[in-house]
C-alpha cells in the first residue's frame, strides 16, 4: 500500500508487444491491499500475461466479488471493462455477461471466501455450464476484507495468528471444479510467477470454463508459523506435477526434453501448450486419475500445483445452448422480430 | 556474484552519479534538497566547503556531474528530450540568493602555528590551498604577476560569462582570511623561493601559453593575428576595445568560443569559427557551442587552415583545405582531404586557440625538479607532491590545462599533503572521507524526503535580451533561475543518495518489490556470473558501469540482485515491503579536507 501514484516513468528498455503497448499500459490503479499481499503478484502476473498475449484492453471484462481479491481488477487493466458485483454472486453476473457478448474475454477474479462460503453455490454452476472464461480464485484460506476469519479452504487443523485451531473440513476447489465440470483446472502459488504467467496465458487460451486456484497469503492474517497458507509453507510444500511454455503460432523447438518428458496440448486457438512433466505419471488428460492424485498428496500435507486437468475437446455455454455466432447484443431489431410471417411458420412447427 | 558489500564508502557514493562524477565531490542532492527548501544560504555553504567558489562555478563549470547525473538516462524513451537536472545552474541559485553568508565563514584564526606556505599564482587551486590552511595557523602567501587574485577565472573567462563582482566576492572570501596576496609580482626563480625559506610551496601557476600556428604568413601578418588567450587576458584588462569586422577563430575549444563571442561584443559583425575537426568532436562543451551559434556566429568545421594571405603586411584572409574524418581499425581519427580546391574566407583578424601548454620558464632546471618528457613535473598523483619533497603542485600546473573544479579539487588535495608533510605524517594514508548513513523513515509513508517523482522537463535558463548583451562585454547572459523556476528543477533531483538499502534476513520473497518497482530495478533469482547475471533480470542491465547490488541469505537460496542504473529513489519498494527488509537511507559523503574544515563539515552534519 502507498499514498503515491506508481511514477509514470519507466525503464528505457521497456519493449512494446505487437499492439504497441508496454507492460506498464496494462497496469490499473495503485494497490491499496496490504504490503506483501499475494493478491499483488497475482495482479503482476496477469498484467504480464496479457501484454506478452497483445490482448486488446477494451477487449476484456473483469468480474469479481467481494474481498481483498475482489478489490485487485481495479490495480491491473485500467483501460478494460470491469464489474465489481456482490458478495458471491460474480459467477452469475459473468454468466449474463458472457451470454450477451460472447466476444470479450471475461475474466473472473475471486476469493475463497466469496467462492467457498457465500458463493460456493454459483462457483459450481458457472463450472456446470461451461461459461468460457478465466475464473481465478485468489486463495488465501481466510476472509482478508473483514479481518482474517477462517474460510471454507482452511485446512483442517491449521491454526489462526491467534493460535487456535480450525476444526472444519477444508473444500479444495480445484477438485470441486473438475467434479463440477471445468475444462481447465490448475494450480499456481503468488510467489511463483515462471508457473503463474504461462498458466494464466493457457488459460485465456483454453475454450470453455477454465479454473485456477492460486494460492496467495495473507501477509496480515494468514502468514505465520500454523497455516497451510503462508509463502513459508507453500515453498516447503510445493509439488508441481508438471511446468507450462506457451508456443504461439508455429511451434519452434527450443529445448529437446527425454521422450516422455513432455506432452503437447493443442488449443483451439492454434496455441500449443508444452507441458513439462515433474512427476512422471501424472495425466493432465485423465480426469478421474486427477482427482485422486489431488486427494492423495493433500492428504500428505503437500500443495499440488501445475496444469492439474485439461479437456482439449471442450465447449462452451454458447455451443451448448446452441447460440449463433453474433454476439447477442450486436443483432438488431430486424433479427430478433423476423416478422409475422416467421411466427405463424414457427407457431405452425409446434401443432 | 559475491554479496555486495555496502559498508565500502565507494558502493553507495558511485550510486550518486553526479557526486561521484564531481572532482570535488560535492553532495549534490543535499543541496539541492536545501534550495528546494528555500534554504539557499545553507546550500551554498554546502557547495562552499566542497568546491569552493559556487558563485564562479554556478556559471562557469564544465560541470561532468551532468552527463553523469541519473536524470538524463531515466528520461529515456519518457520524455520528448532527455537531459539531466540543471545542477550547476542550481548552485548559481544557491549563491544568487542566499543573502549575506559572512558570519558562517571560519574566523580568522589568530594563533599562528609558525608555518610559512607560498603559493605561486593565485588561480582557483592555489585560492583552495590557502583557504584549507589559513584556518589552521598556516601562514600563506600568494604571488600572482596580475594585480589581482584569481587566475584565469579573472583574466580569461570572459564578463558576459562571470562578473567581476562574483570574482571579487569569492576571492575575497578566501583573502578576508587573513592571506597575504602580493600581486603585479611574477617569479622568476624557484631557486630564489626555495632560500626564502617557507616550509613549503604550492605551484599553481597554470598553463600560460597558447599554442601557435606556424603557417606561411604568419610572421608577415602578424599585426592582426593573435594568440586566443593573450587577447583574452587583454580584453579582460580593458588593452583591447576593438576589433576588426570580420574576425576569424581558429580552434574548436572553449577558449575558441569564449574568444568568437567576446569579438562579437567587440565590433565584429562576421565573426566565424574554424576548425579543423567535425562539429561533434569539437573540444567545446555542447552548451558553449550552442551559445555561440545562438549569437550568430557559424561554426566551420572540417577546414585546415593552410595560410594566412596578406597585402602589404596587412591581413586579408585565410586559405583552408577541406578534409574529413577517416578512423582506423583502432579508432583513431585521421584527416583526410576531400581533393575539392582550396577555401578562402576574407577577415580582418584572426584568434588562434588552437590549443594551451604549460611551460615553466621560471623552474631552473638544475633545481632538483623532475619534468616528465611532456614537461610536466613528475607527480605522486595522489598527494601531488613534486620530486623536491616540500614543493607542491596543483590546477593546470599539475597535468596539463583543466578546469576550475578540478584546480579546487587538487587544492583540496594539495591541502590535505601539506598539512600532512608538515606535522610528519605519511602522505599515503589519505584521510577517508566522512560518511553518514540514516534512515529517512517517518511512518508507513512518510519519509524525510521528498520521493514523488517529477515528470517535468529540464527547465531553460533565462537570457538576456541579445540586442543588450552583444554591445558590451560586460552585461551577463545567462540570467539565473528564478526561485519559483529553481524549486520545479530541484524536483526533477532523483534524490540518488538516499540509497536502497536491503537486509536479507528478513525479506519472505513476496515480491512486493519487484511489482510496484516503476524501473524493473529489482530480480530475485539463482546465482551466477556477473555479465551472465545481467541478462537475466527483470530488465537487462545495460549500463556495464552501473553496479549490481547482490544480496544472499534469502531462505530459497536465490539472491537479490538491484540494478542502480536507472532507480528513481523513489521509495516504493521500500513502501511496499511488508517486513522492512528495504529502506531508504540517506549516505551523506563529505570528502576530508584539511583540518578544520573537516571540524566545520561535521557539524554541518547534525542537521542532517
Ligand atoms: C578562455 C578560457 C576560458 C575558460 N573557461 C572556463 C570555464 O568556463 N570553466 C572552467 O571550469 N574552466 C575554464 N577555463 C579553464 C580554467 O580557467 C583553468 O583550468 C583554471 O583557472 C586553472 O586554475 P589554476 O589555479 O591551475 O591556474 P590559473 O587560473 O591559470 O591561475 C594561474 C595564475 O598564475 C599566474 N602565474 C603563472 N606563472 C606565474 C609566475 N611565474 N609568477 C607569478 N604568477 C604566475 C597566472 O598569471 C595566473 O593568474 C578556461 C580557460 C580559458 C583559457
Ligand atoms: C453479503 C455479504 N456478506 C458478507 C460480507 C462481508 N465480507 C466482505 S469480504 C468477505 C470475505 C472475503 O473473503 P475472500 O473472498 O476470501 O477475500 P479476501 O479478502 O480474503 O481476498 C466478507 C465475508 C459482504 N460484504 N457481503
Ligand atoms: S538526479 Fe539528482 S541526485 Fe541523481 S544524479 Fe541527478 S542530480 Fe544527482
Ligand atoms: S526506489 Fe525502489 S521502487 Fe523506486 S525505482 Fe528504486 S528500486 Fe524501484
Ligand atoms: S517486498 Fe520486502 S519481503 Fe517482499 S520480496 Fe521485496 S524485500 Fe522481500
Ligand atoms: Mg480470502
Amino acid at each position: 500500500m502507498t499514498y503515491l501514484a506508481k511514477p509514470r516513468l519507466h525503464h528505457p528498455s521497456l519493449p512494446h508487444n505487437a499492439l504497441g503497448y508496454t507492460r506498464r499500459d496494462y497496469e490499473g490503479r495503485i494497490s491499496t491491499l496490504c504490503a506483501g499481499c499475494g493478491h499483488d503478484s497475482i495482479s503482476a502476473a496477469i498484467i504480464q500475461a496479457c501484454w506478452e498475449l497483445d490482448i486488446e484492453p477494451h477487449r476484456v471484462a473483469k468480474l469479481s466479488g467481494i474481498g481483498c481479491s475482489s478489490k485487485t481488477p481495479d490495480y491491473f487493466l485500467g483501460n478494460s471493462h470491469g464489474f465489481n458485483t456482490v458478495h458471491g454472486r460474480m459467477p452469475s453476473v459473468l454468466t449474463g455477461a458472457n451470454l450477451a457478448n460472447r466476444a470479450l474475454l471475461y475474466l473472473g477474479v475471486s476469493g475463497d471466501g466469496d467462492s467457498a462460503s457465500i458463493g460456493l453455490g454459483q462457483f459450481a454452476h458457472v463450472m456446470r455450464r461451461g461459461v468460457n472464461m478465466v475464473y481465478i480464485l485468489e486463495n488465501n484460506g481466510v476472509y482478508g476484507l473483514t479481518k482474517g476469519q477462517f474460510s471454507a479452504t482452511a485446512d483442517k487443523g491449521s491454526a489462526s495468528k491467534k493460535g487456535v485451531a480450525n476444526a472444519d473440513s477444508p473444500i479444495d476447489t480445484a477438485s470441486l471444479a473438475l467434479l463440477m465440470g471445468a475444462t481447465f483446472v490448475a494450480r499456481s502459488f503468488s510467489g511463483d510467477k515462471g508457473q503463474l504467467v504461462p498458466m494464466i496465458k493457457a488459460a485465456i487460451g483454453h475454450q470453455g470454463a477454465a479454473f485456477i486456484d492460486v494460492v496467495s497469503p495473507c501477509l496480515a492474517f494468514n502468514n505465520h508459523p500454523g497455516s497451510t497458507k503462508s509463502y513459508d509453507y507453500v515453498r516447503d510444500h510445493n509439488e508441481a506435477v508438471n511446468f507450462l511454455d506457451i508456443i504461439e503460432g508455429r511451434p519452434e523447438i527450443t529445448t529437446d526434453y527425454a521422450a516422455g518428458t513432455s506432452v503437447d496440448v493443442v488449443q483451439h486457438d492454434g496455441t500449443i501448450i508444452r507441458l513439462r512433466k515433474a512427476a512422471a505419471d501424472y495425466d493432465a488428460t485423465d480426469k478421474v486419475s486427477a482427482m485422486n492424485y489431488i486427494q492423495k498428496h493433500h492428504a500428505l500435507g503437500e500443495v499440488v500445483t501445475g496444469l492439474l486437468y485439461i479437456d482439449n475437446q471442450s465447449t462452451d455455454i454458447h455451443a451448448n445452448l446452441n447460440t449463433v455466432a453474433t454476439p447477442l447484443n450486436a443483432l438488431t431489431e430486424k433479427e430478433l422480430c423476423p416478422g409475422s410471417a416467421a411466427l405463424a411458420k414457427l407457431n405452425a412447427s409446434l401443432r | 556474484m559475491h554479496t555486495t558489500d555496502i559498508k565500502n564508502p565507494d558502493y553507495f557514493h558511485k550510486v550518486v552519479d553526479c557526486q561521484w562524477a564531481c572532482p570535488a565531490h560535492t553532495p549534490v542532492p543535499e543541496y539541492i534538497r536545501m534550495i528546494a527548501a528555500g534554504r539557499y544560504a545553507d546550500a551554498y555553504m554546502v557547495n562552499w566547503y566542497s568546491n569552493v567558489f559556487p558563485g564562479i562555478l554556478g556559471r562557469t563549470c564544465d560541470r561532468p556531474c551532468e552527463p553523469a547525473c541519473r536524470r538524463g538516462r531515466v528520461e529515456e524513451d519518457n520524455l520528448e528530450k532527455p537531459e539531466p537536472v540543471a545542477i550547476c545552474r542550481l548552485k548559481r541559485v544557491a549563491a544568487d540568493h542566499k543573502g549575506d553568508i559572512s558570519a558562517r565563514l571560519p574566523k580568522i584564526e589568530t594563533v599562528k602555528n609558525g608555518k610559512r606556505i607560498a603559493c605561486i599564482g593565485g588561480g582557483p587551486a592555489s585560492l583552495t590551498v590557502a583557504r584549507d590552511l589559513v584556518p589552521l595557523g598556516y601562514q600563506l602567501t600568494i604571488f600572482d604577476q596580475d594585480p589581482k587574485a584569481g587566475g584565469f577565472m579573472r583574466t580569461q573567462v570572459p564578463r558576459f560569462r562571470l562578473p567581476e563582482e562574483v570574482i571579487d566576492e569569492e576571492v575575497g572570501y578566501i583573502l578576508d582570511l587573513d592571506v597575504e596576496f602580493i600581486g603585479g609580482r611574477r617569479i622568476d626563480s624557484l631557486k630564489a623561493i626555495l632560500a626564502e625559506g617557507y616550509d613549503a610551496v604550492f605551484i599553481g601557476c597554470g598553463a600560460p601559453r597558447g599554442r601557435d600556428l606556424e603557417i606561411p604568413g604568419r610572421q608577415e601578418a602578424a599585426g592582426q593575428i593573435h594568440i586566443g588567450i593573450d587577447w583574452l587576458s587583454s580584453v579582460s584588462f580593458g588593452h583591447i576595445e576593438k576589433v576588426g569586422k570580420r574576425v576569424i577563430v581558429l580552434g574548436g575549444g572553449n577558449t575558441a568560443m569564449d574568444c568568437c563571442r567576446s569579438a562579437r561584443r567587440l565590433g565584429g559583425d562576421d565573426v566565424k569559427v574554424i576548425v579543423r575537426s567535425g562539429f561533434e568532436e569539437m573540444k567545446a562543451s555542447p552548451w558553449e557551442k550552442e551559445d555561440a551559434q545562438h549569437e550568430g556566429i557559424p561554426i566551420i568545421n572540417c577546414h585546415v587552415p593552410k595560410s594566412f594571405t596578406h597585402e602589404n603586411g596587412k591581413l586579408t584572409g585565410m586559405m583552408f583545405e577541406k578534409v574529413h574524418a577517416k578512423y582506423d581499425d583502432n579508432g583513431r581519427r585521421t584527416l583526410v582531404p576531400t581533393g575539392e580546391p582550396d577555401i578562402f574566407f576574407g577577415c580582418d583578424e584572426v584568434l588562434i586557440a588552437v590549443g594551451q601548454e604549460n611551460s615553466f620558464p621560471w623552474i631552473e632546471r638544475d633545481v632538483g625538479l623532475e619534468f616528465d618528457k611532456w614537461g610536466l613535473p613528475v607527480l605522486n598523483e595522489t598527494s601531488l607532491q613534486s620530486t623536491i619533497p616540500q614543493v607542491f603542485f596543483g590546477g593546470d600546473a599539475a597535468f596539463g590545462p583543466k578546469n576550475i573544479i578540478w584546480a579546487v579539487a587538487h587544492g583540496h588535495e594539495a591541502a590535505i599533503s601539506i598539512d600532512q608533510f608538515l606535522n610528519g605524517e605519511s602522505l599515503d594514508t589519505r584521510p577517508a572521507p566522512h560518511l553518514n548513513l540514516i534512515s529517512q523513515k517517518m511512518g508507513i509513508h512518510e519519509w524525510s524526503y521528498d520521493n514523488d517523482i517529477s515528470n517535468e522537463s529540464r527547465n531553460i535558463v533565462p537570457w538576456a535580451a541579445a540586442e543588450k548583451t552583444l554591445k558590451s562585454i560586460k552585461i551577463e547572459v545567462e540570467l539565473g533561475f528564478d526561485a519559483q523556476t529553481a524549486l520545479k528543477e530541484t524536483q526533477r533531483c532523483l534524490n540518488c543518495d538516499v540509497q536502497t538499502v536491503f537486509k536479507a534476513p528478513l525479506c519472505i520473497e513476496c515480491d512486493g518489490c519487484v511489482d510496484i518497482c516503476p524501473m524493473d530495478c529489482i530480480t530475485f533469482t539463482e546465482n551466477g556470473e556477473e555479465a551472465e547475471l545481467r541478462t537475466r533480470l527483470t530488465a537487462p542491465a545495460l549500463v556495464a558501469s552501473q553496479d549490481l547490488y547482490v544480496a544472499d541469505g534469502l531462505r530459497t537460496g536465490r539472491v537479490m540482485v538491484k540494478d542502480e542504473d536507472v532507480c528513481l529513489h523513489c521509495g516504493l519498494c521500500a513502501e511496499r515491503c511488508p517486513t522492512g527488509a528495504w529502506d531508504m537511507q540517506k549516505f551523506l559523503l563529505d570528502m576530508a579536507h584539511a583540518e578544520p574544515a573537516r571540524r566545520l563539515t561535521n557539524s554541518r552534519r547534525n542537521a542532517a
